[in-house]
């Protein structure tokens, strides 16, 4: 059946089954490449896009339950043109290695940097605890999440 | 039709589909290597290495994997150093069995070495054709050329021309001599520096990066229904006609045991692998072990019994007093962030098969076996996933995917292992117990060390047609393939005993492997294979032993130490710790150290750990780690700091929290739930210093953090504690009920 959604501030119109898991409709209907397929449960955070504002697992969420709403992946986020401070710190900081947690680590930060623009470490650290990396690079995040902060505040003050 | 628009969308600096030289052209002239460096003694042809565009950019064509390690920005620093050109102007092309030269296996940390050396030699050696070209269309003596930023000097002056004027009679069709030198490390600019990588851009903003990202014309998607034991029988009744008639499905594949779906869409050919999952009825056997029962297990069960190293006569000297202890670690996974998958199809008498895993080329060999095939009709592609670890699901998935499109020819077949897949399928880190007896003399010197080793295999790998019958699916289908005798890598490197002999010098030695070739769960190469366990062992009981003696751990090791570079390593790490003020003034903290050089012919690696232990529950947090590492010379210091501090980071989730768990039945890890692994309140703060040895050859830095790091924290805990736990993963309840 037809589904309206809103992704990335764009209208689209997808004939999928309401109970189709966002995580698909986005990656295999939209063809976005951000949100990743990493456990299916919500457990691992590398699925995670921001639903009017809020970070959540797409995983597990239907595609009707989110009819209305505002959706972000990682592309809607920023672009090499025009990237958002964690995705400039991201780089800065080489805060991956093989970086497919990456995307998570991204969106639950956005969501949270909304809410909290001057977090402490721990604070990011607690932000995150539910995401999972593999790879060891969390002190890398946090050190980038840390700089996106920053750099958040400096563009408020300037 | 298929078609590559996902990934040709992509700007990234990568190429992922090219053919260079034909791999046909190359074989033939494919003649010994002799004395070449690296990989380029079994590739020796130019052409496979790198290509010179018309635009000036230079395009690398290593064997080696993308892995998460950063291998392509090293390669590329190499090659553009060599051959003078900008570092940003140069692509890597992604490993492909119809184009890419064959260097096996992207493990063992040996990338930067082998290939590196293979991409130093082939550059180096470019470069001087092209002079020779240059000097010929300047008419100028060829000692005179030079070149900056791929444009040609005459006597240091910028000429006319670049790399681009001299191309068209430039044939790198032709095998290496091994004549050019290479530049020497005094003159690097690119090679050393810290550049950022080159696939993280990619990564960041959401490009077609991963083997996920590929998207195919009338792809199906496709999911296994399988246990994890890949002898399990699948009884009758199997009736699967409800579930061929759900929406989307497209096709059922039975094969013996071995059962798929394939639906049109993904979350329809999830709910159907979740029906057919309702349906099947197996016939699997017991367990013969639990979690508790794993050492005694080991023990007992029918072994290969062989002494790997001796020096001296063990026993003979005056022994004053022994000191003995045994150490075990659990099954232990890979547990990769992104489950498995592949992409196969089969057109015409080709089947292609886009795989994460870590050698297209023997990958190649088995998959023929495996469906029939000859080698020359399948192609291997590798692209990028989760990193891996070792040798995880990967394989077994290609091969899944491989076994679906034979009988679907005409339509590419994305299979997607899910989460509970890869926790039942992939081959896990062995469980492996040893014991350590030292004697002392009189004066307390250990003169004597009997070290047992008992364990599985750490090799497992499906590596060509003969060892086909190691793929998950090749014990399913209906005529099974053979189960391959395991592997049992020989020291130096060794497999279960990698790390297993002392760097120490001790005056008499006995390293005793028993190697157990069934094991109830299958186990295969994880990152470090046997070396974490027994630089667990090892560097745990010398921390005993100083204790027993009443020495600091760091004198105590050097003094039994001949070795430079691992002193040089204990020496800064003492430094570290003393600018840090690394001393436990906080009650129940306590400070660990210990040591190994990987494989004992790799990266030296000192790492410190700083603890507090919670007395009520037991339960250890890690506070903050240092390590000092010898890698000899650095291609990109922040690329290997990356990957030593992750490999503290992931070591010390292995050593605090993890262990597969086993039921009457079989595994049940099957989520992070049940394989809960470490997380970001509980990840210590790692700081890492590289020793600097441009002189010496790259060793490389993947694997050389875990072994040193488990026996920090074994240390520290005995430290904080006054508790000596020997049994990984040293859990709350361990600590507490020690």
């Amino acid at each position: 059946m037809a589904i309206n959604l809103n992704v990335n501030d764009k209208e689209v119109r997808l004939d999928v089954e309401p109970d189709t898991p966002l995580l698909y409709a986005l990656r295999n209907d939209l063809e976005l490449n951000g949100p990743k397929f990493g456990c299916g449960v919500a457990q691992c955070g590398t699925c995670a896009v921001l639903v009017d504002g809020k970070s959540v697992r797409s995983c597990v969420v239907p595609v009707a339950a989110v009819v209305g709403s505002k959706i972000v992946t990682l592309e809607g986020l920023g672009s090499p043109e025009a990237p958002h401070p964690l995705q400039t710190a991201f780089i800065k900081e080489q805060a991956m290695q093989c970086g497919y947690c990456a995307n998570g680590m991204v969106m639950a930060a956005a969501a949270f940097l909304q809410k909290n623009k001057n977090p402490t470490e721990e604070q990011i650290r607690s932000a995150l605890s539910r995401n999972l990396c593999r790879c060891g690079a969390h002190n890398r995040i946090v050190s980038a999440v840390s700089e996106a902060a920053r750099s958040y505040q400096e563009g408020e003050s300037s | 039709m298929t078609t590559r628009r996902s990934f040709l969308q992509g700007t990234g600096a990568i190429v992922l589909y090219f053919n260079m030289v034909p791999a046909s052209v190359l074989a033939q002239q494919a003649a010994a290597g002799g004395d070449l460096p690296g990989s380029l003694a079994a590739n020796p042809s130019l052409g496979t290495w790198l290509r010179i565009d018309a635009d000036g950019f230079l395009t690398l064509s290593p064997g080696k994997c993308e892995l998460g390690q950063g291998i392509q920005t090293a390669l590329a620093q190499i090659a553009a150093e060599e051959l003078d050109v900008a570092f940003d102007r140069v692509r890597v092309a992604a490993v492909d069995t119809a184009s890419s030269p064959n260097e096996a296996y992207t493990n063992g940390s040996r990338s930067v070495e082998v290939s590196g050396a293979a991409v130093r030699a082939a550059a180096a050696e470019v470069r001087d054709i092209l002079i020779g070209l240059a000097a010929d269309e300047l008419a100028v003596d060829r000692n005179k050329v030079g070149v900056t930023n791929g444009v040609f000097t005459v006597d240091g002056c910028a000429s006319q021309i670049g790399y681009g004027a001299v191309l068209k009679d430039l044939s790198l069709a032709r095998n290496a001599t091994g004549s050019a030198s290479p530049k020497s490390h005094d003159s690097y600019q690119v090679v050393g520096q810290s550049l950022q990588r080159i696939d993280i851009p990619r990564k960041v903003f959401a490009e077609p990066a991963y083997i996920q990202d590929i998207r195919m014309d009338g792809m199906l998607h496709a999911r296994v229904v399988r246990t994890g034991d890949r002898e399990a029988k699948l009884l009758p009744p199997t009736d699967f006609d409800a579930v061929a008639q759900l929406p989307g499905v497209v096709k059922i594949i039975r094969d013996g045991s071995f059962l798929a779906v394939v639906a049109e869409r993904e979350e329809q050919a999830v709910k159907a692998a979740r029906a057919l999952a309702r349906l099947c009825h197996w016939d699997t056997s017991a367990l013969p072990l639990q979690a508790s029962t794993i050492n005694e297990w080991l023990k007992k069960a029918p072994a290969d019994v062989k002494v790997v190293a001796e020096r001296g006569a063990v026993g003979t000297t005056d022994i004053a007093r022994t000191v003995s202890a045994n150490y075990s670690r659990p099954f232990q996974a890979h547990a990769s962030m992104s489950p498995s998958m592949s992409i196969a199809h089969k057109s015409g008498d080709q089947l292609t098969v886009w795989s994460h895993t870590q050698g297209a080329f023997l990958m190649r060999g088995a998959i023929a076996k495996l469906v029939g095939l000859g080698e020359e009709n399948v192609r291997l592609i590798i692209a990028e996933a989760a990193g891996c670890y070792g040798h995880n699901g990967a394989d077994d998935a290609a091969a899944d995917a491989a076994l679906i499109a034979m009988q679907m020819p005409g339509t590419p077949i994305r299979l997607q292992w899910s989460r509970a897949d890869e926790f039942l399928g992939e081959p896990y880190g062995s469980a492996m117990t040893t014991r350590i007896s030292a004697g002392l003399d009189s004066k307390g010197q250990i003169v004597d060390w009997q070290y047992d080793l008992w364990s599985g295999t750490h090799s497992i790998r499906p590596s060509g047609a003969k060892r086909a019958g190691h793929l998950f699916a090749a014990r399913q289908i209906a005529r099974p393939l053979p189960s391959p005798p395991v592997g049992n890598i020989p020291q130096p490197r060794g497999g279960g005993d990698r790390n297993a002999v002392p760097l120490y010098s001790f005056a008499n030695h006995r390293i005793t492997k028993h190697l157990i070739p069934d094991t109830p769960v299958r186990v295969s190469a994880l990152r470090g294979l046997g070396a974490y366990m027994n630089v667990f062992a090892i560097e745990s009981f010398m921390d005993e032993l100083a204790h027993v003696q009443g020495e600091d751990p760091i004198s105590f090791r050097i003094r039994y130490l001949t070795d430079e570079r691992a002193i040089g390593v204990l020496e800064k790490l003492r430094e570290q710790m003393a600018a840090a003020k690394f001393d436990s003034e906080v009650a129940l903290a306590g400070v660990g150290i210990a040591m190994a050089r990987y494989k004992n012919s790799g990266a030296y690696c000192a790492v410190a750990m700083r603890v507090v232990v919670d007395s009520e529950s037991g339960q250890v947090k890690l506070d903050r780690a240092l390590c000092a590492a010898d890698i000899g010379l650095v291609i990109n210091p922040d690329g290997a700091i990356n990957q030593i501090e992750g490999g503290v980071i992931q070591s010390a989730s292995w050593t605090v929290k993890e262990q597969v768990r086993l039921g009457l039945n079989g595994v049940t890890s099957t989520d992070w739930a049940s394989y809960p692994i470490l997380t970001f309140p509980e990840v210590p703060l790692v700081e890492v210093a590289l020793i600097d040895q441009p002189s010496q050859p790259s060793l490389g830095a993947g694997e050389a953090s875990q072994g040193p790091t488990a026996a920090a924290i074994a240390n520290a805990v005995a430290n904080a504690t006054g508790k000596r736990i020997r049994d990984l993963p040293l859990t709350a309840a361990r600590i507490k009920n020690s």
